[in-house]
């Protein structure tokens, strides 16, 4: 169980986060939903320590334990599609890069470079790299930006099937669908609706 | 590719250095027009005397070492200020005070005239290190410059994204920050070959080192040979052009090649 308790975070005078709580299952996916700004990002990058937060603690997972998936993709323009999962596995592990690429659809593009390929297989490539890089919670903010329904649903029964917890933000009413629990926010600053 | 958009890319292609050579041509011409005597051969010789002095040069056993030589003194110039300049600009960056400390000895070193760096160093060092001095000297500050405006933009995301994938410090300049600078490193290089090999002859003609194109040019001077005054500019030119292919072509296979 990962217990997020009395989360206080602002920028400045604007309050993103007030004294805000969350528990995240230890299994399935748990999908943040709420208007954009209301701060569901704000939330991921404290618990991925990349924010710190004024006041409050985090339970159960350190920021070296989770995986995150960032909003923009962040891919590197100089890498294919393999090199990106490569550059994230261990030695032990590098046979595994095919695996997670054909877990996002993209095995027939292993060699492309980011630019040669479309919005959403670039996507999916940021998400396979984040999936591989593995750990304790996986932290994915809009992970289904430009990829189509049937995809989605391939995804989302991958995602059950790896057996972590999954803490993802979407507006997608597919995904809200397919989630194991969802929890309606609103903000700033957040708060359950 | 049609036989017209042949024609067209000889025409781009050749044009330029043709009118150019038309221009010395005509020059030249009007200089043997002009000037009695000799005036032609020892002001602005015809570019075909030029080339005539070029290969005769060439076939002299020693024109190859002399060449070389003054290749390498350059080439170690260049090397040195090429990974020195580098250095320092990580410095720079990596910390506020190597930068309240580096800025002002850097601008010093770039307004300083190359004629007193080159008597100074001649003062310090024997005359066969002063080219290779100074042609780090002059790269020094061009290689420092790119090098610290490319670290400093480099993607602010992408450096997130290394942290919290938690990616080595290594690896982080591997992956991240070098690719980065692959193109602020190639202009580097462009601007600071050019710089590095004009430096370097220039001390050469000074210090007159043995063998070395500068002393080479500076005995033409003396002999009034003109047009091997010329001839040895051109294999300078020759050079620094190879040179500067020669290591943009390294820097962008180390630096991570771009997808077109």
């Amino acid at each position: 169980m990962i217990q997020i308790s009395d989360l206080t975070l602002s920028y400045g005078e604007k309050r993103v986060l007030d004294h805000f709580s969350l528990t995240v299952p230890e299994e399935g996916i748990t999908v943040l939903s709420g208007p954009s700004g209301c701060g569901k990002t704000t939330l991921m990058r404290c618990i991925a320590g990349l924010e710190k937060p004024q006041s409050g603690s985090i339970n159960g997972v350190s920021p070296r334990e989770t995986a995150v998936l960032f909003q923009e993709n962040r891919l590197f323009p100089w890498r294919t599609a393999e090199q990106h999962l490569l550059d994230v596995l261990p030695k032990a592990r590098r046979g595994e890069a095919g695996l997670w690429l054909a877990l996002v659809g993209l095995e027939g593009e292993k060699s492309a470079y980011p630019s040669a390929l479309s919005g959403g297989m670039k996507r999916r490539l940021a998400l396979a790299r984040a999936l591989a890089l593995g750990g304790k919670l996986y932290l994915l903010d809009e992970p289904f930006t430009g990829v189509d329904g049937e995809r989605i649903k391939a995804l989302m029964a991958a995602l059950k099937g790896l057996g972590t917890p999954v803490l993802l933000s979407s507006h997608e009413e597919l995904v809200r669908s397919l989630a194991d629990r969802v929890i309606p926010l609103d903000g700033p600053p957040l708060r359950a609706r | 590719m049609g036989r017209s958009n042949v024609l067209k890319k000889c025409i781009h292609l050749l044009l330029p250095p043709a009118f150019w050579l038309g221009a010395w041509q005509l020059g030249a011409f009007l200089v043997e027009l002009h000037v009695e005597g000799r005036g032609n051969e020892l002001l602005l010789p015809y570019p075909l005397t030029v080339l005539l002095a070029l290969i005769r040069l060439i076939q002299e056993p020693a024109f190859w070492g002399t060449a070389f030589t003054s290749l390498l003194r350059i080439g170690a110039g260049m090397a040195a200020g090429v990974v020195l300049g580098g250095a320092l600009a990580g410095l720079t960056c990596a910390s506020f005070w190597c930068r309240r400390l580096l800025a002002p000895v850097i601008r010093i070193i770039r307004a300083t005239p190359v004629a007193s760096f080159i008597l100074l160093v001649l003062l310090w060092t024997g005359r066969n290190q002063v080219p290779a001095v100074i042609s780090g000297l002059m790269v020094l500050p061009v290689v420092w410059e790119n090098v610290t405006q490319g670290i400093r933009s480099t993607d602010p995301q992408l450096l997130e994204l290394a942290r919290a994938y938690r990616f080595s410090r290594r690896k982080t300049v591997r992956l991240v920050y070098l690719p980065s600078l692959t193109p602020y490193l190639l202009s580097a290089v462009t601007t600071a070959m050019g710089l590095a090999w004009k430096s370097g002859v220039a001390a050469e003609v000074l210090c007159l080192p043995r063998p070395g194109i500068g002393t080479e040019i500076n005995q033409a001077k003396q002999a009034f040979e003109t047009a091997d005054l010329f001839a040895w500019t051109a294999v300078v030119i020759l050079l620094s052009l190879l040179m500067e292919r020669g290591l943009s072509r390294l820097i962008q296979r180390k630096g991570g090649v771009y997808p077109p």
